[in-house]
């Protein structure tokens, strides 16, 4: 090729070749990502109070409101659950290899026994998805939220896998386990209004 | 004035006197949609030919340099199109509200849309034995305000006389209705205007705007029960169907047959039309339906009877007696 | 050249280059044949099999076309039942939407964005991938059940309850709203790659404030993507769940109502033509600036006008539903917001006339493109004024009036943009130029076939007819029109067949074409034609809008980054101040696989709920092996501090 010389005018070989945070490719796609679920249920709420509307009274009779006993323990235990969740993401940071790999364990304990809880809740809803458009939509919000759990469960299960292999001393695996644990954050953050509206907004309605 | 005849020219073109128009004439608020299309129509165009002019020059042009003026335009530009735009969206709320002003109705009729035909009934406040019902056809007098109700037995379709007023949807479980006031005599059309199913380009209806005299004749002529069959061919049409098929979906005033899925056929013969607007009512067409409805029109709910030629004759005699 | 350290793995003035080129080659390049082919991570192969296949799609669509042209050329002609040409619209409309206008975007973004912000490859390649199948899937699944008379037949809007379980039995509503599914992952897996990509890999120096425009309009679009086609992925969710498990979201005789679907479908279905349009003004800006021989008059202002539309065109779907019965003092709101958006369009109008005017405009094929652009689209914007106007909707609603609309936006606005593009961008990806004659006889039969087919359009649409029909009486006075726009048809059809013969032909025999045939003074056209699979030797800084005529030949580039092993520079999101040496996939199977296994249970899903369960362990195992790292090939190298 007959081109002149490039004209050099800097250099990068100094970078580093990963970074936590908005340095990392991955944390604009996990934001992209709670940005599109986050609609999704923005969206699932908006058609919730647009059948509401549509009601006299609501729960529409003759259904009574969902039991609160398993939802509320659900709610609780995600709370908790962020205790172990800003640990990890704090060791996540500072490269700290036992620590996360304990952690993991737990974050999949709780993962598993939040999934129970939620076979129960769906249980105690006290109405079916196909009795009416109140049923339909309230398990909408109960299975919408169902399907982030689990996919979220099977994450931190690969990574628990992952970072006690001997990939686990890779920097790229530990801004993993960070964004793994921002998600979480998304996830219970987003459960809080739709507890809310499943279990709280029929009795005060 | 010469030179708005080409622009007149184009408004003709909008179909001015057809029976299924926009521009037809034929509703209390023709000249108000008039009014307001001629000026949007007329806003737009002028637009449209300052962007060709603005373009023309850009393309001709050698010369270069002259930041300062586009800059100046660009802000002028800004502003022209955002007034017109307020403008305009003044000039529809205005139309819009003043089409929407609360009329004293002198008369409600209630449709319910079914797929691919339409169940008439005209209300008669406090007189519920005067509650007419009809299928496929509308009249009603010239000058008075009309309550239509719209009520779908299944999917959404969409009220539509062109030449009287815009459309409204029928949703099935939602209270829609719309105020209209006919104000020329004559037969317009009407047609479904909201995709509703297999036969949608097949859903449409006649309406007979006349005067008030001539409608409540018509309306005292419809309370009155089916004419009796005079000839033997019209005695077995009847006999086949007030006892047969045919009285399990259709209503004949004053005869057994009290079906209430299908059209009324009371006076279906003095309809213009067979089928919700698909064929002209002649003998051909109906001896055509009788005999094979899902030939006529695939997918109606009337499914083929199978008549035989002798009764074929027969239910066509007796039908075309019911006027 | 000199003995080179077999220990450098960087590029910079030792190795530089045909060495480099080698080195970077062997880097980059994936193994050869069908495997290699179905594992790429290249986001130029991606991107060409992108714009094959939905130019394919707008073939197979346009062929539905003509046949219901044909069909209304005359009054009740009886060449095609009901029943398929309802299948026909449907599909026309749903291919056109779903499986061409928005994927033809996408697909000429992933080729050129990369190219045009001066990095190697797209953010999340294998998710790039992945979305390319996800969406071929789909196109697929419909087109085959349309081949076995499954197709959908609701229209592409699916309104409830027509389409819902009563009253379209069977499976070919469900085909329909599972395609939606498949396409909605697919384009929103393509949003994220392509507003990380834009935000985070853009060359050293390209601030926000100095992205080219086609960056701008798809970063914009790809934000749009992520809030609207979650609502048209739920609508159809709450749909399949309507028909297959019986809940009842849109039945109104159990609590539910028929308009929650068009107000889910349309809060997508409004943005949705903006997200179709915004790409196509890109292209304009692209090639307005390139033949005016001039940067687009009032950059600041055409970014605005771009972030302005696609803000305000979530506020505006009422407008769909003018109708449907809502209380009236909020349509008037909608009229309002409808108007609106119209201002930053006229902005961007104005700005490309103004370029053509300040500049010294020259008249190859892509700038023809432009001005059909302009004197065609501007038509369907101001009949769009109209149509925000509720007296004039409640006339004009589903009628041909508005058939007539928007496909002067559609076709005036996407579609003569997209030929534009593709002239203007075929060089790029081939190396060769398409024929100037051809690209004119093309031009002038698509331009004169469309305005013959459409424009007639509005005026039957003012006498009366409706749109959705499958035929019409005779002697409404619509006949001889019906006729024009038939004839017109095919007049247009010629036109985009000359298009594609050009393109085809232009492949094997057209001029060769250098880096840079057209002078422009984009990224894009600092490398060659087509680019070496690693887009550039070094990676390009730049300090203007427009670097190659303002460099000239002397474009600096950056050293530093390792050419045994594939890596590529993040940097920051608005100054590009250099940030990361990210490291870039290598070829897989994995993203294909995931999306058989996903596709498969999307598939089955139609026929059981139960597929779903059973269809997440596949799902999740091949998605585990995709993200599970695999061993260097070369030893990770510790960070240079």
């Amino acid at each position: 090729m007959m081109t002149p010389p490039p004209r050099f005018s800097g250099d990068l070989a100094h970078l580093p070749t990963h970074g936590f945070g908005h340095r990392s490719l991955t944390w604009w796609g996990i934001i992209g990502f709670m940005l599109i679920e986050g609609t999704f249920f923005a969206l699932t709420i908006a058609a919730y109070f647009y059948l509401m509307s549509q009601e006299q009274s609501w729960p529409p009779p003759p259904f009574p409101p969902p039991n609160l006993i398993a939802g509320t323990l659900f709610t609780l235990m995600m709370l908790v659950s962020e205790i172990p969740n800003t640990i990890i993401k704090k060791a996540a940071e500072e490269g700290k290899l036992r620590e996360v790999r304990v952690l993991l364990l737990v974050m999949t304990a709780i993962g598993l026994a939040l999934l129970v809880i939620r076979g129960f809740e769906f249980n105690s809803l006290n109405v079916k998805w196909y009795d009416n458009a109140y049923g339909s939509i309230i398990w909408a919000l109960l299975l919408l939220h169902t399907t982030h759990i689990l996919t979220d469960w099977g994450d931190t299960a690969v990574l628990t896998m992952l970072m006690h292999t001997r990939h686990g001393i890779e920097a790229r695996r530990f801004i993993d386990v960070s964004e793994n644990a921002l998600y979480w954050r998304f996830v219970w953050i987003v459960w809080l209004p739709i507890y809310l509206l499943i279990y709280w907004l029929p009795r005060l309605a | 004035m010469r030179r708005l005849a080409p622009l007149v020219a184009l408004l003709a073109l909008g179909g001015c006197h057809g029976q299924q128009a926009v521009l037809g004439g034929g509703g209390r608020d023709d000249a108000l949609f008039g009014g307001l299309w001629q000026i949007f129509l007329i806003v737009t165009i002028v637009f449209y030919l300052v962007v060709l002019a603005g373009l023309t020059w850009a393309v001709l042009r050698r010369r270069e340099g002259g930041e300062a003026v586009v800059r100046t335009t660009f802000y002028i530009w800004v502003g022209v199109v955002s007034l017109t735009l307020v403008g305009l969206s003044i000039a529809s709320w205005l139309v819009d509200r003043t089409m929407n002003r609360a009329a004293h109705t002198g008369l409600t009729v209630e449709i319910t849309a079914h797929q691919w035909w339409w169940d008439v009934r005209y209300i008669s406040p406090g007189h519920p034995d005067q509650t007419l019902r009809t299928s496929n056809e509308l009249h009603l007098p010239v000058g008075v305000p009309v309550q239509v109700i719209l009520n779908s037995a299944d999917v959404i379709h969409s009220f539509w006389i062109p030449n009287i007023s815009g459309k409204q949807d029928l949703i099935p479980g939602r209270n829609n209705d719309i105020v209209i006031t006919p104000t020329r005599v004559g037969i317009y059309r009407s047609q479904c205007a909201e995709y509703c199913g297999l036969q949608h380009a097949h859903m449409a209806f006649d309406v007979t705007i006349e005067p008030l005299a001539t409608f409540q004749q018509w309306w005292g002529d419809g309370l009155l029960p089916a004419r009796a069959p005079a000839t033997p061919e019209q005695k077995a049409g009847y006999a086949y169907v007030t006892t047969r098929e045919c009285a399990t979906c259709h209503n004949i005033s004053g005869t057994p047959a009290t079906g209430k899925v299908a059209p009324d056929l009371t006076h279906f013969a003095s309809r213009a039309t067979i089928g919700a607007g698909t064929f002209p009512m002649n003998r051909g067409h109906l001896y055509a339906w009788l005999a094979d409805p899902q030939r006529a029109k695939p997918g109606n709910k009337m499914p083929e009877i199978g008549l035989e030629p002798d009764q074929l004759h027969a239910v066509a005699a007796y039908l075309e007696s019911l006027k | 050249m000199t003995d080179l350290d077999p220990d450098l793995a960087r590029d910079g003035p030792e190795l530089t280059g045909e060495e480099l080129h080698r080195r970077l080659t062997l880097a980059w390049r994936r193994p050869a044949g069908l495997y290699g082919w179905l594992s790429s991570t290249d986001h130029k192969e991606i991107g060409k099999r992108y714009i094959v296949t939905a130019f394919g799609f707008f073939l197979v669509a346009g062929v539905l076309a003509l046949v219901m042209r044909t069909q209304l050329a005359r009054p009740e002609s009886g060449l095609i039942t009901a029943d398929r040409y309802n299948q026909i619209f449907t599909m026309h409309g749903t291919t056109m939407m779903f499986l061409f206008a928005v994927p033809v975007m996408e697909a000429v973004a992933i080729y050129v964005i990369p190219l045009m912000l001066g990095t190697r490859n797209m953010a999340f390649a294998r998710l790039n991938a992945f979305s390319f199948w996800m969406y071929l899937f789909g196109g697929i699944m419909l087109w085959v059940a349309f081949a076995l008379n499954v197709g959908p037949d609701a229209g592409w809007f699916a309104y409830t309850p027509l389409s819902g379980p009563e009253f379209s039995p069977g499976k070919r509503v469900d085909i329909w709203a599972q395609m939606i599914t498949f396409t909605e992952v697919a384009g929103l897996a393509a949003a994220v790659v392509m507003a990380t990509t834009i935000l985070k890999q853009r060359a050293p120096g390209m601030t926000l404030a100095k992205m080219p425009l086609f960056a701008w309009s798809m970063l914009v679009v790809a934000l749009m993507i992520i809030f609207a086609l979650p609502a048209v992925a739920l609508d159809s969710g709450m749909l399949i769940s309507d028909r297959l498990v019986g809940t009842h979201f849109f039945n109104p005789y159990e609590r539910g109502d028929a308009l929650l679907w068009q107000h889910l479908f349309w809060f997508f279905g409004h943005p949705e033509v903006y997200i179709i349009f915004l790409p196509a003004t890109g292209f304009i800006s692209e090639m307005t600036a390139t033949f005016s021989r001039r940067p687009v008059f009032a950059y600041p202002a055409v970014v605005l006008s771009l972030i302005a539309t696609g803000l305000l065109a979530f506020g505006l779907w009422v407008h769909h539903m003018f109708a449907t019965g809502l209380p009236r003092m909020g349509y008037a709101f909608y009229t309002a917001a409808s108007m609106t958006v119209a201002i930053p369009t006229g902005i961007q109008i104005f700005c490309w006339v103004a370029t053509i005017w300040l500049g010294r405009p020259v008249y190859r094929v892509p700038m023809l493109w432009v001005i059909g652009f302009i004197v065609t689209f501007v038509i369907g914007g101001l009949t769009g004024v109209m149509l925000a106007s509720v007296p004039l909707d409640l006339q004009l609603h589903d009628t041909y009036f508005v058939v007539a609309h928007f496909h002067y936006v559609l076709i005036g606005g996407a579609v003569f943009p997209l030929l534009g593009a593709t002239t203007y961008w075929f060089p790029k990806f081939t190396g060769r130029l398409m024929s100037e004659a051809w690209g004119k006889v093309a031009f002038a039969l698509v331009f004169c076939g469309f305005h013959l087919t459409f424009f007639p359009m509005h005026i039957t649409g003012m006498m009366g007819m409706p749109r959705r029909v499958y035929t019409y009486p005779a002697g409404m006075g619509w006949d001889t029109l019906n006729l024009i726009s038939s004839i017109g048809a095919f007049i247009l059809a010629a036109g985009f067949a000359t298009f594609i013969v050009n393109a085809l032909v232009c492949l094997r025999k057209g001029r060769v074409a250098g880096p840079d045939p057209w002078d422009a003074a984009g990224l894009e056209w600092a490398t060659s034609s087509p680019p070496p699979v690693f887009n550039f030797p070094h990676i390009p800084a730049v300090a203007s809008r427009t670097p190659l005529w303002d460099e000239g030949e002397g474009l600096p580039v950056m050293t530093g980054l390792r050419v045994d092993e594939r890596e590529h520079l993040t940097t920051t999101v608005i100054e590009a101040i250099p940030s990361v040496r990210e490291p870039s996939p290598h070829p897989t199977i994995w993203p294909l696989l995931s999306a058989i296994a996903i596709g498969v249970t999307f598939v089955a899903s139609i026929f059981t709920p139960w597929a779903l369960v059973v269809g997440l362990v596949p799902s999740a195992i091949a998605l585990a092996i995709w993200f599970w790292p695999k061993n260097p090939t070369v030893p990770p190298e510790p960070t240079i501090e």
